[in-house]
């Protein structure tokens, strides 16, 4: 019998990459949901390295990062692939993702930027992010990988999870219909695939979330 | 089959531990292949166009396809030339472990080792040392328990988290030298000692392991030329 376990908080969007990767596997698992303020035993000795969500334990095993867990799944689990099988369609597909994932903390940045100019050249290296996401790697296609989801789209998944909620929270919209006009389509397209639109979490609450959050962080940074 | 040498073209600097650990793969997959070592104060043309995103080495152009990235190359390398010995794991829980470890490496730890030479002040250099000493003494724990009495991380044979961790073997040793501390040695950290030793001297791994007096002047040259800039 396979046991397949999640560690998690709501709502990091390393967990919920990992949640959609479970649910487009069809893998039954148990989620885990953990207080960072006060971590499981059970947590830490699972990860003590980096004692961090999210862990994937499978079979009393147990593997930590996000994108190493996604390989993990891909792997153990094949169908549906979410990967190209081609060497270097693989490639190309973890160097996006690797690019992305470095990319991401402009959008970090943007989230803290404490208005005037901080904001503005965030906003402008995020646009930049976007800009290089929808012509260099969406394209024309429906997805990030392809006809179908894959794991590009997964790890860029937070932008169509949380992206909208963190632009109100900052009070900036970087992503305008004008602008982005691919970049919406995918983040339609992404959050109604069915093994998707389950699994997201409700505006109200993701938006009170980004927003106490930035409070309590712009709170600190002046303090 | 091996492939003709015109076909696989790596670009690269001596230097680099990321561009070894591409060479190291080709190497044992015995893969003939033309090296172009780059100036990265005037990069050529072919790296500009084959990885605009980063412009940095290593690139490995593979029938005229370029693959950019040292791990992703290494991935590719283990794939295309699939005949030859694997460098990664062949059970989906043991990758995991290797990618686990050489993402390690890369995200944290490398870091940190870098930044002991742009360290300013004293205290600043040995709260570092002290994080890559820490450091180590999670990978010599993860080498006992992944190599399991073989001599690599690997195995009998070098692996995906041989080449990852080992390609910084020449930088730990400019540290070492130049900062006059021993990072890796027989008391703190015995099993990578060895497994040190026995990484350097592998086939695939002797020819592109840099010098450390090259690596040692290279560093001094670098701190000179990068002294007072911001």
């Amino acid at each position: 019998m396979e046991e397949v376990k999640l560690f998690g908080v709501w709502p990091s969007p390393y967990v919920y990459r990992i949640i959609w990767a479970l649910q487009l596997k069809g893998v039954k698992y148990e989620h885990v949901e953990e207080d960072l303020a006060n971590k499981s035993e059970l947590l830490m000795k699972y990860n003590p390295v980096h004692k961090k969500v999210p862990v994937l334990v499978h079979n009393g095993k147990p593997i930590s990062e996000s994108l190493v867990i996604l390989e993990y799944i891909e792997e153990t689990w094949p169908q549906p692939p979410l990967l190209q099988q081609e060497p270097y369609d693989r490639a190309m597909a973890r160097f996006w993702i690797k690019f992305a994932e470095e990319k991401s903390i402009a959008f970090a940045s943007f989230y803290v930027a404490q208005g005037g100019e901080e904001l503005e050249k965030a906003t402008e290296e995020a646009k930049r992010v976007l800009k290089i996401l929808e012509e260099e790697v969406l394209g024309e296609r429906k997805y990030f990988g392809g006809n179908e989801i894959g794991l590009i789209d997964l790890v860029i998944g937070w932008i169509a999870l949380s992206f909208g909620e963190i632009e109100e929270a900052v009070g900036v919209k970087v992503m305008n219909g004008c602008d982005f006009p691919g970049m919406l389509a995918w983040i339609q397209n992404f959050r109604e695939h069915p093994a998707i639109k389950a699994n997201l979490p409700k505006h109200d609450e993701l938006l009170a979330y980004y927003k106490q959050k930035r409070e309590i962080i712009l709170a600190s940074k002046t303090a | 089959m091996s492939k003709g040498k015109e076909e696989v073209k790596l670009l690269g600097v001596w230097a680099s531990p990321f561009v070894m650990r591409a060479r190291i793969a080709l190497n044992i997959k015995s893969v003939g292949y033309e090296f172009i070592q780059e100036n990265l104060g005037s990069k050529s043309e072919l790296l500009l166009q084959s990885n605009p995103v980063h412009k940095k080495v290593p690139v490995l152009i593979h029938d005229h396809k370029p693959v950019s990235e040292s791990l992703i190359i290494v991935e590719y390398v283990d794939q295309v030339w699939s005949s030859s010995p694997s460098m990664l794991p062949s059970h989906p829980y043991d990758r995991a472990i290797a990618r686990f470890w050489a993402s390690y490496l890369d995200d944290k730890w490398y870091p940190t080792l870098k930044g002991i030479g742009g360290a300013k002040g004293e205290e600043e250099r040995k709260v570092l040392i002290q994080q890559v000493e820490e450091g180590l003494a999670l990978l010599e724990e993860a080498y006992k328990k992944i190599s399991k009495g073989k001599p690599f991380f690997g195995g009998d044979r070098i692996g995906y988290l041989d080449i990852a961790f080992g390609s910084f073997l020449g930088w730990i040793k400019v540290t070492e030298t130049v900062f006059g501390t021993a990072l890796i040695e027989e008391v703190k950290t015995p099993g990578l000692a060895k497994w040190a030793e026995k990484f350097c001297e592998d086939v695939a791994v002797k020819p592109v392991m840099p010098e450390t007096k090259k690596l040692v002047e290279f560093f001094y040259f670098l701190r000179a030329k990068f002294a007072g800039s911001a």
